[in-house]
């Protein structure tokens, strides 16, 4: 089957079942998006499909259709994504396990609403864990994204 | 607090593992320096000057942290500290692991081994202090844990920085034909004022390196510093936020295969019977093979990719054997409570306990029973390694907090000398005590042999890894106070009892060391905390329950801390003083933590009255070198309880990095509020019932209060920093939500008695 990740074309031999995570990492060397738990629990694995965060651990690869992005596919032309950008300025990761799959989820949050309030971030952020405690600083680093993407940073 | 003889009679369970661990060297031998690994791999133009500093000639500044980095920030502060007398910026240095050495020894995680107070500067505390600090280098164990890296670092990664510079100013004058007084230095190059001349440390690195290190050298006066005591950028960030493979799950290799394991439920059962055939149909495997360690008994499945490998470890069929310890939880409950009827032994015995208790009125007694619960890790990177063992050298890659050991214990596993062994630490998706343990790394060398050479990454499943922790152990704990005229307690006694964690710890990476005395992680964060009571008693039993119980971020400090400042609540509220009061009061004695007490109490405003349905609780624990006060705020929701904020004041002592330090802080609080709000690991016919985060979730970004953090640094000696935010924050918890309901909980995790919103 061929996958689109991050703007590329791959053509993978795998069983339709196996869920879009193993995929990407074990057969297209993906390992941007991380393997936390299997059951769409901890966010880790939180990819794009055509724009939409999906957890990839859950997802079978033969249902995926549209373009899969990852982590390693957001900044462009050689400059962050203004997410990553205000994770950098805010120093938010500790272990940065999580954080591909945080900011993946943030970057979809942001897409949608350019603005976010706390609650839309609580319902945007609740299904990523971590377990460095880094969410003060993933919500001042969201804030701070929204206003980077509003100036066109 | 005990004299030496008797410790000398009574034995203490670091220093003898030490001791029995076969160092039988002199004094010699401790002075003797290790030679320097880096010595064996450098590249072209590449000098070194110690285990720590390489330069290459083409300016490029090699710094070795030799710590795991799980988070804690260790590898960006440890460069700090020997950029910071080498005069380099931190943008400037490369930072890298570095090998497995003997080189890299800790020996500041050995030095609060002895049985005292971490206040306690008396001759014999100074003594076993410093004799530990010998045992930690004659051990050389390169670990990290016990919130130690900075305190052992501190001294000699500046001396590595230093002798580094003084030897490229050397080599610089040399070249220069000037004095060496004449020189000064700045970003990596040398400079002769009165010329201008000036010649990059690269330039000169090959012939520094040739010379002899000074035996003198000057450490800059602390007002000098230009990056300590400064927030740094961490130096991994930029890695961590683009999804650089920089985890051990993220190695890739050449014709590399794929694995996970099957380990048995049951801890140490070996299987009795097993039927592999459906999971050896599963395409995509390539072979099962029996996995014989110290850490246990299982399967190892090898496949083309990891998913092939999860379904096929789903489809092996096995009966276990039955297990050597009780079957159930209740069943471990009945053992612990049975530990605490002995008499145990008393880390702590100030006054006369047993005769203030003798003629007390009954109304002046109170007395409470408390209870915590077995507790998993769960780093958010599964448990993985991957290895490669071809021509009897073997490689591996892994996470880890101790890689001259995993070199040991894998060498015994194979058969092999340890000198065919590389260790290929990477970065660390969570540490917190999990990856001191070495049964990942097992399992992958193991399954190494199997493979024809090939190399193969073996990842956990989550539910593996949930089910096959070394846990924080239960603990429970019997507590009484008789308290005087005033209110003030006059006599405290506290018993506690636990599995023991040093001894868990011996029986899987030392298994030839005999665990004797008492185990001080037992008591740790009761026995040595800053209270003057007149008659005052912490007693430790360990609790013979042989399912492997770890070192959990903060160890006994995570039981203790919990136990010793619920109950001190519970004085405070019988005798109806202040529970601020209280430790001011009690804490007279130590102007350190005084100052914590009415920082943190300043900063959450403690005596300004709150609305109907908020309060607030405090809790102090001295862990690890640092004295921490916080303050939680709780307020009744129609949803449940929620967390509004914490307050945290930390003397540190030096705080070398505020910005990592106040992270750390935040960090360990949410760490011990997910466990005190909802978590615990319970067992039923001999296996873990949690599985994965469903089951032992921890705190949400929803539930996550506000911080506010004080970094204090008035004590006279450096604390730790990973993991002393941890202890205080459940008590803190515990008593606001007394202060809220009027519900005295004793036992967690919380969430059994109240709800969270």
């Amino acid at each position: 089957m061929r996958l689109t990740v991050d703007g590329q074309s791959f053509d993978i031999d795998a069983d339709p079942e196996m869920p879009l995570l193993w995929a990407l990492r074990d057969l297209i060397g993906k390992t941007g998006p991380k393997f936390g738990c299997g059951i769409a629990a901890c966010g880790a694995c939180t990819v794009h499909v055509d724009g939409q965060p999906v957890r990839s651990c859950s997802l079978p690869v033969g249902q995926v259709t549209g373009a899969i992005t990852t982590i390693e596919g957001i900044a462009a032309n050689g400059k962050l994504h203004p997410v990553q950008q205000a994770w950098l300025e805010e120093q938010v990761a500790q272990c940065g396990y999580c954080q591909a799959g945080q900011i993946m989820s943030a970057v979809a949050l942001l897409d949608e609403v350019a603005d976010p309030s706390d609650a839309d971030i609580d319902n945007a952020m609740g299904g990523n864990l971590c377990r460095c405690g880094t969410y003060p600083k993933i919500r001042a680093a969201i804030k701070r994204a929204a206003v980077l993407r509003t100036a066109g940073i | 607090m005990a004299s030496l003889g008797k410790i000398a009679r009574r034995t203490f369970l670091i220093g003898t593992a030490a001791i029995a661990g076969g160092i039988a060297v002199g004094y010699y031998y401790y002075r003797k320096p290790f030679a320097n690994p880096l010595e064996a791999d450098l590249g072209k133009g590449e000098a070194t000057f110690n285990p720590f500093v390489k330069i290459g000639a083409d300016n490029t500044i090699t710094i070795v942290a030799p710590r795991a980095e799980m988070g804690q920030g260790v590898s960006t502060t440890l460069a700090a500290l020997v950029a910071e007398e080498l005069d380099v910026s931190l943008d400037q240095v490369k930072v890298e692991h570095g090998p497995a050495s003997y080189a890299y020894y800790n020996s500041g995680i050995m030095e609060e081994g002895g049985p005292f107070a971490f206040f306690d500067e008396s001759m014999t505390a100074e003594t076993v202090r410093s004799g530990l600090l010998v045992v930690g280098k004659l051990l050389a164990l390169q670990g990290t844990g016990g919130s130690s890296s900075m305190r052992d670092g501190f001294g000699k990664m500046r001396q590595a920085g230093a002798a580094a510079r003084q030897m490229l100013i050397a080599a610089a004058a040399q070249k220069l034909g000037v004095a060496a007084g004449d020189l000064e230095t700045a970003d990596g190059s040398i400079r002769h004022k009165a010329s201008g001349k000036s010649v990059s440390y690269g330039e000169v690195a090959a012939a520094a390196a040739a010379l002899a290190p000074p035996a003198q050298f000057r450490l800059k006066d602390k007002a000098e510093w230009k990056l300590l005591g400064k927030p740094q950028k961490r130096i991994d960030m930029l890695a961590k936020v683009t999804g650089a493979p920089i985890f051990g799950i993220d190695v890739r290799l050449l014709d590399m295969l794929y694995g996970t394991v099957k380990m048995s439920p049951r801890f140490w059962s070996k299987p009795v019977s097993a039927d592999l055939s459906k999971a050896r149909k599963m395409p995509g495997v390539v072979k099962i093979v029996p996995i014989e360690t110290n850490y246990g008994h299982g399967f190892g499945i090898i496949a083309e990719n990891t998913w092939a490998a999860f379904k096929a470890a789903e489809l092996i069929e096995a009966k276990w054997a039955d297990p050597d310890y009780p079957l159930d939880s209740a069943a471990i409950d009945g053992v612990l409570k049975r530990a605490l009827g002995e008499k145990g032994s008393a880390t702590r015995d100030d006054g006369d306990v047993d005769k203030a208790f003798a003629d007390a009125p009954r109304e002046r007694i109170i007395e409470a029973d408390y209870a915590v619960p077995y507790l998993a890790h769960t780093t958010m990177e599964p448990m993985n390694a991957t290895a490669q063992l071809k021509d009897g050298v073997l490689d591996i890659w892994c996470g880890n907090q101790a890689p001259t050991i995993l070199r040991q214990l894998c060498a015994n596993q194979l058969g092999i000398e340890q000198d065919k062994i590389t260790v290929h630490t990477t970065f660390l998706g969570g540490g917190f005590g999990r990856r001191i343990e070495m049964d990942y790394a097992l399992y992958a060398a193991q399954m190494a042999k199997e493979t024809g050479g090939r190399p193969i990454k073996v990842t956990w499943t989550r539910e593996e890894d949930t089910r096959h922790d070394a846990y924080r152990p239960a603990a429970v704990g019997k507590f009484q106070a008789r308290l005087g005229d005033d209110g003030l307690p006059v006599a405290l006694d506290m018993k506690l009892a636990s599995p023991s964690v040093t001894a868990g710890v011996l029986r899987r990476l030392f298994p030839s060391i005999s665990p004797i005395g008492p185990d001080k992680t037992i008591v740790d964060g009761a026995f040595d905390q800053p209270y003057s009571i007149p008659n005052y008693r912490v007693s430790g039993i360990a609790a013979p329950v042989s399912i492997p119980a770890g070192f959990w971020r903060s160890v006994g400090g995570s039981i203790n801390g919990f136990f010793h400042e619920g109950f001190m609540d519970e004085i405070a509220v019988a005798g109806k003083i202040d529970p601020v009061e209280l430790r001011k009061k009690l804490m007279a004695d130590h102007p350190s933590a005084v100052k914590v007490v009415e920082k943190v109490a300043e900063m959450a405003k403690w005596n300004e009255a709150l609305p109907a349905g908020k309060a607030k609780g405090m809790a102090f624990t001295l862990s690890f070198g640092s004295w921490v006060g916080e303050i939680v705020q709780v307020a009744d929701t129609p949803a449940g309880i929620r967390i509004e904020k914490v307050w945290i004041a930390a003397d540190v002592g030096t705080a070398l990095d505020p910005g990592i330090i106040e992270a750390q802080l935040i960090s360990a609080a949410i760490y011990g509020l997910s466990a005190a709000m909802g978590q615990e690991i319970t067992f039923a016919d001999g296996m873990v019932e949690q599985s994965n985060f469903h089951d032992f979730d921890a705190m949400r970004i929803f539930q996550c209060p506000v911080f506010e953090v004080a970094i204090l640094e008035n004590f006279h000696k450096m604390g730790g920093v990973g993991e002393v935010g941890t202890p205080p924050v459940a008590p803190a918890l515990a008593n606001a939500i007394f202060a809220l309901t009027g519900k005295r909980i004793r036992t967690l995790p919380l969430s059994k008695q109240v709800t969270f919103a």
